[in-house]
């Protein structure tokens, strides 16, 4: 069904599962898994939760200097993260763990960067196809759609080939839809016909500017001024997510162009550990999408549909051992050698920085050992 | 009659002023209304003086800067907020190709009064784009002032400068420093504050900073007295145009001299300061002008960031250096 939200509402939104945890039909899309599966977008979704949970205590313990939590954005990432082949590919923002998840990256990986001890990432995008967290707001819309241009020279979408033609999917938020760079992908995309997904998890505030200081119509009705489908659907609502991105990556496979999804969400927690939410939007406010939940909604509707009790204790006990995990493997991250970054600057390291370097290192060794 | 202000609350003070004495200067940016600016700079004025005067922008720092070229040309004084250094690039194109060529492109028909407020520099712990320091990029292109302040009442003044200049000003504030706390005597206006300011004497070597690298360089002095060694400090204070004359005094006293800035070496603010003492100071140095700075790749992780930002000893060693190759 379609349903309103309030404020720029004057758009539909996709809606498969209801906040009480109810299915509902929707003309267009459906989700065709089973209870097997959507228990497993259960899993996948308390798992991220406890991630992010855990880095945001690791951060207010000290041992990460800032942290972005997606709390409330769960649906949002693990649906459209599962819609993914691996032949895919993704362009998150430095928010999207739960996206990282679904790429199997370990959750480890997510954390250096946060821990001052990685330069911009954690893991090797080509082992993943997913590229390094993007904190320039809007940037890597761009690199989406050339990296979708790529997919078309090298003849990887519209063969039919289920294995071979492949999509792309960029991730930004309703702050960055107001860049440059934003606009000029969603336009650029269209034109080249460029296989690629545009998810824009709107979660109400970039920082502390609220969506109506954004924009003056809803994101996704900006699609059809660019020429292209736009689908706007409930973001805490994990399996109209996963419908709605799965048709747009298979028209994008297929060939067919690039697609604008605006995933309704909220962000619940501060942008980072560094911003205080309280300056700028009530508590009434945030219990009311508090009611909205992406994870106790799809309990509840597993726990109807007769979901076996030990379940959701397995699933408990699991991110229980992997927030454990995470935390003694934070703590043993190693520092990095600022002599060995000397070597990434250049693919070779040019004989002016090997000076530098060298002085670095005889700087370093005349004080080794004395008091700082 | 003096008090004690954080350099952040001393701009939000001269910020204050500023909008009190002209009712056309208009501040903008993220987040600066309601949360009052990531850092608290512009916290309380948009309560105070109302969201015309206040605004929280989309999130769009070439718009930013863009709007505010069309609010100059309509007569008002905007000052932008950049949240961070690195978020400048998006707007790095209205700066050089408008902002800074519009007066020269109208024979000065046209004004551009317009501030670029930049908080600048590392240390503080920040991931990947957030410890830049862009301001030789800035100082490098024609039509432009830039400043940076170093303590709190220098801030005050400097930014009620800025905003009362008809040019466009980059004004570099020592993001690490905010906190900082110190004397501000807000009841002489100083002549300008747009000078070179010998913030220590001394006789033995010339440290040259600005922005947040000046208490550093005060620091290093102080340890510097400890072992029997003089060092004067120079405050900037202007980068573009420079304010020289003060240094090449110095140095003609001294003989040595250290630059020392947190931006990478090559083509840095050291660069240039070097080749202009080295033209009008060459038989009065003892030893070539030395830079201390970061080094030359991209600002590295938070964990090796005092590594990489220059410290006590390795200004210090500078200094030794420079004074080894003098025969000192």
């Amino acid at each position: 069904m379609n349903v309103p939200i309030g404020g720029l509402a004057t758009a539909p939104m996709v809606q498969l599962l209801t906040a009480d945890g109810s299915r509902v039909e929707h003309p267009e899309y459906a989700y065709r898994g089973d209870r097997d599966a959507v228990a497993m977008l259960y899993r996948d979704m308390v798992l991220t939760r406890r991630i992010d949970t855990e880095a945001f205590a690791l951060q207010r313990h000290g041992e990460l200097g800032l942290w972005p939590p997606l709390l409330g954005q769960e649906a949002a990432q693990i649906g459209s993260g599962r819609a993914l082949r691996p032949q895919d590919y993704v362009f998150p923002t430095y928010r999207e763990h739960g996206v990282a998840w679904c790429r199997g990256i370990p959750p480890i990986a997510l954390l250096g960067i946060f821990r001052g001890v990685e330069m911009g990432g954690g893991w090797n995008p080509a082992d993943h196809n997913m590229a390094l967290p993007q904190i320039i707001i809007g940037a890597q819309t761009l690199h989406a759609t050339g990296y979708a241009m790529g997919l078309t020279f090298d003849h990887a979408v519209g063969t039919g080939d289920p294995d071979r033609d492949a999509a792309v999917i960029a991730y930004f938020g309703d702050g960055a839809s107001s860049q440059g760079d934003v606009n000029e992908a969603l336009s650029w995309s269209v034109v080249h016909q460029a296989p690629v997904v545009f998810l824009c998890q709107n979660n109400q505030y970039a920082i502390s500017v609220p969506l109506e200081r954004q924009t003056a119509v809803p994101i996704v009705q900006r699609a059809a001024g660019f020429g292209m489908p736009g689908v706007r659907v409930d973001g805490n609502d994990v399996l109209a997510v996963h419908a709605v991105t799965t048709s747009a990556l298979q028209r994008a496979r297929d060939g067919q162009g690039p697609t604008l999804i605006e995933a309704v969400t909220y962000r619940m927690g501060p942008h980072t550990t560094s911003d205080d939410p309280t300056r700028y939007r009530d508590a009434d406010e945030v219990e009311e999408w508090k009611a909205k939940d992406p994870i106790a909604r799809v309990r509840r509707y597993l726990q109807a549909e007769g979901q076996p009790p030990g379940f959701f204790t397995d699933v408990d006990a699991e991110a229980d051992a992997l927030g454990a995990d995470l935390r003694s493997q934070c703590t043993a991250l190693p520092d990095p050698d600022l002599a060995d970054l000397f070597d990434h600057v250049l693919s070779e390291v040019p004989a002016e920085l090997e000076q530098q370097r060298a002085e670095y290192v005889a700087w370093r060794a005349a004080y080794e050992g004395s008091p700082a | 009659m003096t008090e004690k202000l954080s350099i952040g609350s001393a701009i939000n003070a001269g910020l204050r002023a500023s909008m009190e004495r002209d009712d056309r200067v208009v501040v903008m940016g993220e987040d600066v209304g309601r949360l009052g600016g990531v850092f608290r700079v512009t916290d309380g004025l948009q309560k105070d003086f109302g969201d015309n005067r206040v605004i929280d922008t989309p999130l769009a720092e070439s718009a930013i800067v863009g709007t505010a070229v069309g609010l100059a040309i309509r007569g008002f004084r905007p000052v932008v907020e950049i949240q961070f250094d690195g978020f400048v690039y998006p707007a790095y194109d209205q700066i050089v190709s408008q902002v800074a060529r519009l007066s020269f492109r109208s024979r000065g028909t046209v004004r551009m009064p317009i501030v670029i407020r930049i908080p600048f520099g590392g240390g503080i712990g920040a991931v990947e784009h957030h410890s830049e320091s862009p301001e030789a990029q800035f100082v490098m292109t024609p039509g432009l002032r830039v400043v940076s302040c170093a303590n709190p009442h220098d801030a005050y003044w400097m930014i009620q400068e800025a905003v009362a200049c008809d040019d466009p000003v980059v004004f570099m504030e020592p993001k690490r420093r905010y906190w900082e706390t110190g004397d501000v005597d807000r009841t002489v206006r100083p002549p300008t504050t747009w000078s070179s300011s010998v913030v220590r004497q001394g006789r033995d070597a010339t440290l040259l900073a600005y922005g947040p690298m000046v208490t550093t360089c005060l620091q290093a002095a102080e340890a510097a007295a400890a072992d029997g060694l003089e060092l004067e400090v120079i405050d900037l204070r202007t980068l573009s145009p420079f304010d020289l004359d003060p240094v090449y005094a110095s140095v003609r006293r001294t003989g040595h001299v250290v630059v020392v800035h947190e931006a990478q070496r090559t083509l840095g603010i050291g660069a240039e300061l070097a080749a202009r003492i080295t033209e009008q100071c060459f038989y009065s140095l003892q030893a070539p002008v030395q830079r201390v700075t970061g080094y030359d790749m991209p600002y590295p992780p938070s964990k090796v960031e005092d590594e990489f930002l220059p410290g006590l000893d390795r200004i210090l060693d500078a200094v030794d250096h420079a004074r080894e190759i003098g025969g000192q």
